[in-house]
């Protein structure tokens, strides 16, 4: 996919994005670009500025310095826990959003989200009475209700287990095939290597590396034993 | 912000307890105060005693007798008598919780009344004994208790003066006595001066008795002008002065009225402060916020559906209340327009305040507590007759009740349940201007929700 990417237009690109915190720098001129179907992880140590830089693409803060640009479609934004409300039912949550997103026809919107994220049994189910796995899953489904270009998502993953983890990748997997951009945080480097086509390697709000997983555990001299060893080592190599 | 309303609506019909509660609340309220001041005040429980002996509470006073043994049923007319018969029973009872207080008339009290108004000397005393377990309970009944004492006491005394004030003129004016069932008549002051005149007239002009006599009836004259002056006097002792109120306002609130209206604005607040502040501090609990705020709905569209929705259905519940009341206490129904007008103004002014504490707060439970906490103070604040107070704190009271709309809402319910002054044009326009000052604190409190 990467090969291909030069050649397509950006679907979310971050030119010279940094944003202070009073004297605190959490993003220091950060530039990248995003293409359709692409799945980018952004990684790094705690307080690497990932959820900042998230926020940032999806609007929620405004940068200090520097700009973003998004392509022609919209840009849908998926907080690490679920954005929902927990009295309402799942129908009710994706008929809300869609109503609020002014999506053309809600009902329409809300059959289809509940067709892909395979909860139409639970549809009629308080959110709160949910698996953490399920709750995430309509919290992603309310990211996806405005049919973004791009889905950014602050660690997915956070909170689930195994099981839940596995059938979340299958479906944000899934949303690459059909052509959305997926950017996503975390804190886990394997789900990195296993799932992202590319990842953003963060520290100290420097962005340090932008590539394939193969191509970081190229960059680091040696051969490491796998993909975390490797992404350690650069993350030592570059005095973080 | 109508879907926001729908969904809030949604949430709030999945809270039965919290909307049982909200509904419930206020019926109950105006339930217990509709009876509370509906109802005549209780009459408390006191044991009584009088030891004086049958036949024996009369005392003398010249030509008349007074009974004061009469004058007991006085006292019963604000107490609930139980008669005991000795003092230890009614020791028992207060003791015991039976009666709230004991009255002891003791059996020397004729006489200590009979020196007093014969020689001046005296202290008729009646015992009363309280039970010192309620604080409360105490000070009613020694309120009822004394109050009633002073009446009987001035009673006692009106009639002694009354007694004092016919022999006076008797003495003056001549009459009828009776003395151990015969009558005799008396020749009175005034009678005997004019009998004396005549008979100094009668006398030859250098009698020696001429003398002597014009002095008697020097000093006859003297005593009928000093007995004369006397009698008004004694007379007006017994009702010394005389209240003549004057109301210069117009109408005036009755004070059940003033009660209810309080208990109504009261409750608005309550429910206003705590949905507002709790719905909006909701929205951060559940991560909705930031996702609302990126441009789903703007921040002062929130707001503004968190203050009518709080506003709206505190609102509603107060004119349920306020009706409810109107049963047991007098309110204008003619005005309803206003009341819905006053009503929908405090809920909203109210709303803006519980959004400002939902902003800061952050958090449902904290922003709750914070809610119920201030509501308390404004109220009560509000309350303070800032005219029973002075200097400096004075000003701190007036300027605290100003800066919270707890006192312009009871001013535009008062108005506008009982019509009374001042009017309620003022009071909305100070509620208007609170609900805007406190949106726009609320506009910068919420950030920090992001």
């Amino acid at each position: 996919m990467p090969a291909t990417a030069a050649t397509r237009p950006a679907t979310l690109a971050a030119r010279s994005v940094t944003k202070r915190f009073g004297d605190r720098t959490a993003l220091s001129a950060v530039s990248f670009e995003m293409y359709s179907g692409e799945l980018v992880a952004v990684i790094g140590p705690n307080g690497a500025g990932k959820t900042t830089l998230l926020s940032i693409l999806a609007g929620i803060q405004t940068p200090s310095g520097g700009e973003v640009s998004t392509g022609a479609g919209k840009v849908g934004w998926v907080p690490q826990q679920p954005a929902i409300y927990s009295k309402l039912s799942v129908t009710e949550n994706l008929r809300l959003f869609a109503r609020l997103e002014k999506v053309r026809d809600p009902d329409a919107a809300v059959e289809k989200m509940l067709e892909l994220t395979e909860l139409r049994d639970r549809a009629g189910d308080e959110v709160g009475s949910l698996s953490g796995g399920n709750q995430q899953r309509v919290n992603v489904a309310v990211g996806l209700l405005c049919e973004p270009a791009a889905l950014l998502l602050d660690e997915p993953s956070a909170s689930l287990d195994p099981r839940q983890r596995e059938r979340l990748w299958k479906f944000i997997g899934g949303l690459g095939g059909r052509g959305t951009t997926v950017a996503y945080s975390t804190h886990d480097v394997l789900e990195a290597e296993r799932y992202a086509d590319r990842v953003l390697v963060l520290a100290d709000g420097e962005l340090l590396f932008v590539g394939t997983p193969a191509e970081l555990e190229r960059a680091v001299g040696g051969s490491p034993r796998d993909f975390e060893v490797a992404f350690v080592r650069f993350l030592d190599e570059h005095g973080h | 912000m109508r879907w926001l309303l729908v969904k809030d609506f949604q949430i709030l019909r999945r809270s039965p307890l919290l909307v049982a509660l909200l509904v419930a609340y206020p019926i109950a309220l105006a339930l217990m105060i509709g009876f509370a001041l509906s109802s005549p005040p209780g009459k408390p429980k006191v044991a009584f005693l009088t030891e004086v002996p049958r036949g024996q509470g009369r005392i003398h006073l010249g030509s008349q007798d007074i009974n004061i043994s009469s004058y007991a049923k006085d006292l019963f007319a604000s107490i609930q008598p139980i008669v005991v018969h000795s003092r230890g029973e009614a020791i028992a009872d207060v003791r015991s919780g039976r009666a709230l207080a004991a009255v002891i008339v003791p059996a020397d009290i004729p006489q200590q009344i009979q020196s007093l108004v014969t020689s001046g000397v005296g202290t008729p005393t009646v015992q009363v004994i309280l039970n010192t377990n309620d604080p409360v309970e105490r000070q009613f009944a020694s309120q009822a208790i004394q109050a009633r004492l002073a009446q009987v006491e001035q009673a006692v005394s009106k009639q002694v003066l009354r007694v004092a004030v016919a022999d006076l003129q008797q003495v003056l004016n001549g009459g009828t006595i009776q003395f151990l069932g015969h009558g005799f008549r008396l020749l009175g002051l005034r009678s005997s001066s004019a009998l004396l005149q005549q008979a100094i007239t009668q006398l030859p002009a250098r009698s020696p008795l001429r003398s002597a006599l014009g002095r008697v009836v020097g000093f006859a004259d003297l005593a009928i002008q000093g007995l004369g002056f006397a009698s008004p006097v004694l007379g007006s002792i017994g009702t010394p002065l005389t209240v003549q109120q004057t109301q210069l306002a117009g109408k005036t609130t009755p004070a059940a009225t003033y009660a209810a209206t309080i208990s109504v604005i009261f409750s608005l607040m309550l429910v206003t402060m705590l949905l507002a502040a709790g719905m909006l501090a909701l929205e951060r609990e559940e991560h909705t916020f930031a996702r609302l705020a990126r441009g789903l709905v703007s921040p002062s569209a929130l707001l503004a559906e968190k203050v009518v929705l709080a506003g709206g259905c505190a609102a509603a519940a107060a004119l349920v209340m306020a009706g409810g009341i109107s049963i047991f206490v007098s309110l204008e129904w003619s005005r309803f327009p206003l009341w819905v007008v006053a009503l929908a103004l405090a809920g909203i002014a109210f709303g803006a305040l519980g959004v400002v504490i939902g902003g800061l707060a952050r958090e449902v439970r904290a922003a709750s507590l914070l809610a119920f906490m201030l509501s308390l103070p404004i109220a009560f604040i509000a309350l303070v007759p800032t005219s029973a107070v002075s200097g400096t704190l004075k000003s701190v009271l007036d300027t605290v009740a100003f800066v919270f709309p707890f006192k312009p809402a009871l001013d535009a319910a008062n108005n506008a349940f009982s019509g009374t002054a001042p009017g309620i044009g003022w009071p909305l326009l100070h509620l208007a201007g609170l609900a805007v000052v406190f949106g726009l604190l609320a506009r910068a409190a919420v950030r920090r929700l992001a």
